[in-house]
This record gives C-alpha cells, structure tokens and sequence, in this order.
C-alpha cells in the first residue's frame, strides 16, 4: 500500500465572480478521514467541486496538490486517473449510459484491465447490497436518494482512488444505506489507503467512518480543528460561534 | 386498373402540378427549393423482402400488388405525382384479421446511383386483430434522389410495429412520407432513425380515425458535415379518446442541420384525446442548427395534451460526473450522446435493429467527437 497525500495551501476560489473559498488549507493521507462540517452556504460543496475540478469554479489562488503533484492544471478527469475520486452530494442523471460502461472507460482510460469491470461491480454490490438490477439502468436514473449513493459508493470501491471526497454521502439515505456505504468505505481506509475527505452535517456519518480529524468551514476558511469530539461538541453547541457577520472572529 | 395505367394516370395529373417551395408552411426550412428534378433522368432501385413464416399474410410485389394497393391520392404536389409515376415496384403486405405474424418483415431498399430517382413504395394493410412488425431500411446508393412512400393501414385492435431505417449515401436526397391510419382500439408504433443523405426529410402523418387508437411516433436522427435532416409531423386527432406521443431526438454536429416541426391537431368529435409531443437535441457545434417548432391546434375542450422541445449542448453536469469518475471528456461526450438515443431506440418496436442502430449512432459519435 502506497502512501498518498493532497495538500491543499490557501486555496481561494468563486462561483460566478463571488469568492466563496478565502484560504483553505488541509492535508489528508492515505487511511486518514477527514471531516468538514460547517453551516449551509460556507463554501464546504464548493471546496469538493473545485478539488475535484468542476468547470463552473474559478480558483483564485492557492494550491491543491496529489503526491506532489499540482492538480489544479488537470481536467476533472485527469484528477479522477491520478487517484482522486468525488462522490456527489447528487448524483447526476445519466441517461442511456450504464455503469459499466462508464467504469470500463474509466479503467481503460488510466491503463487498467477494463475486463476486470464487470466482476468488481458485482463484488461491490455484493459487498454494500447494491440491487443488482439496478446495474443495467441507465446511470443514476429511476434510483432513490438512497440506491444512488449507494451507486456512488459501488463506484468508489471499484475505481479504488487514493483520495475520496463525500459531499454529504450521508444526504438523503436511510440508516441501513448509510450504514453499509460508510462501513464500505471505511474499509477501503483500511484495505487499500483509502484517504477520506467527508463533508457533512451529521455525526452518525463521522461514527461509521471513524473520523479521525473535524475541520469547521465557515465563511470560506477552516475556523476550527480537532478531533472527533469536536463534532459531538458542535451536535450541542451548533454552529452559532461560527455564523457571526465577521467570518475572521473565530479562528482558532 | 393495372400498374402501368395508373403510373400513366399520375403523368397526367404531374403535368399540371407545381413542385412544392419552402414558401408553403408544410415546406418551411426545407431545402425543397434546391431540388430540379430535370437533373435525375432515369428510374433506379433495388428492393428485397425477407422474412420469416407470414402464414396467411402475403407480401405482394410490383404488377401483383396493384389489386392491393389502396387508391391513389387524388391531390398533391409535383413530388406526390412524380412518387407515383416512378413507383414501379410497389410491395404491399396484407395481414388477415386475426393473424400474427412473429417474425419482423425486412423491406430493404438501396439507394439510387448518382442522377438517378427511385419511388420506394410500401402499404402494410394490417386487419382487425392482427399484428406485424415492419423494418424498412434504406441505405447506400449514390447522389440519387429517393422518394418512398410508406403507408400504414391499421384495422381495428390491430398492432402495427415500424422502424424506417435510413442510412443513404452522404450525398443522396430523400424526401419520403409515413402515412398511418389507425382504427379503433388499434396501435402503430412507428421508428424513425436518419443518419444518412444530404438533405433527407420524412413527413409523418399520424391520424387516429377510430375510437381509442394510439399512434406512438419516435425517431432518432444524427447530422454531421453538411447534412440536412428534416421531419415534419402531424398527429391528427379525429376520433375521442384517442392517444398520440411522439419523441423525437436529434444531435447536429459540424455545420449539419436538422428541423423539426410538429403539429397536434384536435378535431371537434376528438374527446377525450391524449396528444403528447417532445422534441430534443443536442448540438454538438457553434455552426450547427436545430429547428424546434411543435405546435398544438386544438378544437375540443377536453384533451390532455403537451409540448416539449429544446435544443442545446452537451450537458455540462452529465459531462463533468463522468469526467470524475475518470473518463476521459471527449469519451464522456460520447456515451452521453450514444446514451440520448437509448430512450428512443428502447421504444422502438423491434429489438433486431438495436446493434446496427446502435453501431450507427458509433460510427456518427466516433467521427464528430475525434
């Protein structure tokens, strides 16, 4: 198991002329999991889709690097072969494309065995009991909340990536799916490295995957640190420190 | 009367028409106006049938078929005459009341060679009860000049499935109509898919004339280069309680166009109707142009009906999910566009065509998404 980390130094970014990431800086490595909690609107899904490269996002500065390597130059698909991996907060609709498809693709495109595809998807809906006829539906179509994150996880455990980024995984899913798609993907910490960034509101999400680090984003910045009792701490107090006018009052 | 006389008959009625222009509305965007048809100057075209048991279903060809072909239109353009003047090998297929027949029927006509004109002419006669499956493909030829003329005559509870396969020579003009007439309690499914031509238009007139009937009308269609692809649609509702839903689809790419307009037509005694219609397409270059008119004239209150239509690129949310699964843009772009016709060609009333449609769409995207 190889050692991987994503480094990310005082990325600043805007959607649509409006900075909404002021100077984020985070570091995961392989087997770490990383929570980011925050208030609705402080920039958490904004930080996922510009790691991730999502061309609706402008990066104003800053660094976001894998293994050294300066991502921010990359196509979301270029990051997704250098071992980065998003799993959606909503899963886009696809239609008439089948998973398979998209994952022999995926495969073929970073010099792996496609052949090898289709046994891993039904390894992996095995594994987080992934209806298996959902896999010849077309994409994310007729899936509920639940099926399509658990889609999203199925994906994970085949592209096996270094680093994943769950923008709310935990949104819309019944205990059960949460369950089985954090227990999924908390093995992968253990079986293969997997580094995990998780953005969420919950801390059941933090409990099944054994969070090891809580970063707090407000207003565009990392205004807390700690571990997961930070997250049991915030269950109580809210995030009424963090909301103030003023996002700098809080730092930490 | 017998082949020959009626061709004779069309000649005489072809004297005193006029070729149709883009000025009439039903003509709108076509490229009609470029058509002279002094430049074909001789008769050409290969027909052949296949099937599998017809039991007591018949498929009749060319003198034979005469009996059985309905009248001739007793109006129409220039184009409505010269198809029947140069409609030399009609086929007609009869299928008796009752009578099921399993396996699809293959009508398969090569295009024209350069200069040349061909009249393809196909009447399914489907009776009460009855039920058949039509594959017409036209594919190959030259720049020739195809005018096929397909009708449908659906009898009561009868159920018509039919796929239009038109996959000509880049350089070949085809200006073809799909007539149905559906009784009561019946159904037609009807599939179009054009990926060949220069300029090729399909006029489908969808008419519901007995209580109850259902006419479903799709089409996938796919221009590059410089093609044009035209279709015009009506779904005429005569009789109440009468559904029609049409889905057409369509990518244009390069400097390719393609028009679509539509018109849902209610008539007074068409109650209870239900008339959906949905237009879509991508399109894949600034150059590039879709036509979207659907439209709606309704004269009874109580009807259900909808129109739907869009043009635009590439959805950048369905790109950018597949790009961060790792896959790479310019093959994300093409699953997603080989995945916008699935819905159409999953409707379709065969599964047979799927590999060839599919392929179609395969060789379309591996070109225009290099």
């Amino acid at each position: 198991m190889s050692e991987h980390v994503l480094e990310i130094t005082g990325l600043r970014a805007a959607v649509a002329g409006r900075e909404i990431l002021k100077g984020v800086d985070l570091t995961v490595r392989s087997g770490e999991v990383h929570a980011i909690m925050g208030p609705n609107g402080s920039g958490k899904s904004t930080l996922s889709h510009v790691i991730m490269g999502h061309p609706g996002y402008e990066v104003l500065g800053g660094s976001v690097t894998l293994d050294g390597l300066d991502i921010l130059v990359l196509t979301a698909s270029e990051r997704a072969q250098a071992g980065l991996f998003l799993a959606m907060q909503y899963p886009t609709e696809v239609p008439g494309v089948a998973v398979v498809d998209v994952l022999e693709a995926a495969f073929e495109a970073s010099g792996r065995n496609r052949t090898e595809v289709p046994e891993r998807i039904r390894a992996e809906a095995t594994r987080i009991g992934f209806d298996e006829r959902f896999l010849d539906r077309a994409m994310n179509v007729d899936l509920s909340g639940g099926e399509k994150k658990r889609n999203e996880t199925l994906q994970l455990g085949v592209l096996q990536p270094s680093i994943a980024i769950l923008d709310e995984i935990d949104s819309g899913l019944d205990l059960d799916a949460l369950r089985a798609c954090a227990r999924r993907i908390e093995a992968a910490t253990e079986e293969t490295g997997l580094g995990v960034v998780a953005i969420t509101h919950y801390n059941r999400l933090l409990h099944e995957l054994r969070a090891d680090y809580v970063h707090v984003l407000a207003h565009g910045v990392i205004q807390r640190r700690g571990g997961p009792e930070l997250a049991l701490e915030l269950e109580t107090t809210g995030y009424g420190e963090f909301t103030a006018a003023n996002g700098e009052a809080n730092l930490s | 009367m017998g082949l020959d006389a009626r061709r004779m008959a069309a000649l005489e009625r072809l004297d005193h028409a006029t070729m149709p222009t883009s000025a009439e509305e039903v003509w709108r965007y076509s490229r009609v106006d470029e058509l002279d048809m002094a430049l074909f100057s001789s008769v050409m075209g290969g027909v052949t049938v296949t099937h599998g048991d017809l039991g007591p279903a018949v498929v009749a060809r060319g003198a034979a078929a005469v009996d059985l072909l309905p009248e001739a239109p007793t109006e129409g353009d220039a184009l409505v005459w010269w198809h029947e003047v140069l409609a030399v090998d009609p086929i007609v297929i009869v299928v008796p009341p009752g009578v099921s027949v399993e396996e699809p029927i293959v009508v398969r006509h090569i295009g024209t060679a350069d200069g040349c004109v061909s009249a393809p002419h196909l009447v399914v006669r489907a009776g009460a009860n009855s039920r058949v499956v039509v594959e017409e493909r036209f594919e190959g030829g030259g720049a020739g000049l195809v005018l096929p003329r397909t009708v449908l005559q659906v009898a009561d509870a009868a159920q018509v499935g039919y796929v239009g396969f038109q996959e000509l020579h880049r350089s070949a003009w085809t200006i073809g109509t799909l007539e149905m007439a559906i009784e009561a309690q019946a159904t037609v499914t009807a599939g179009l898919a054009g990926f060949g031509g220069d300029y090729a238009r399909v006029r489908t007139d969808c008419s519901l004339i007995g209580r109850g009937a259902t006419g479903t009308l799709l089409a996938a269609y796919f221009g590059d280069g410089d093609q044009t692809l035209d279709y015009r649609t009506f779904q005429d509702h005569v009789a109440p309680d009468t559904t029609s839903n049409l889905l057409f689809k369509g990518t244009v790419s390069d400097r390719s166009r393609s028009v679509y307009t539509g018109l849902i037509r209610v008539g007074k005694e068409a109650r209870g109707t239900n008339a959906f219609q949905t237009n879509r397409n991508i399109k894949l270059s600034e150059e590039a142009w879709a036509e979207s008119v659907p439209n709606l004239e309704i004269e009874n209150n109580d009807v259900h009906c909808s129109h739907a239509s869009a043009v635009g690129p590439i959805d950048e949310d369905q790109r950018f999910y597949l790009e961060s699964r790792g896959v790479p843009t310019v093959v994300a772009e093409r699953l997603i566009v080989a995945g916008f016709f699935d819905e159409v060609f999953s409707a379709f009333p065969t599964t047979d065509l799927r590999p060839a449609l599919d392929a179609a769409v395969a060789v379309k995207v591996h070109t225009v998404l290099a």
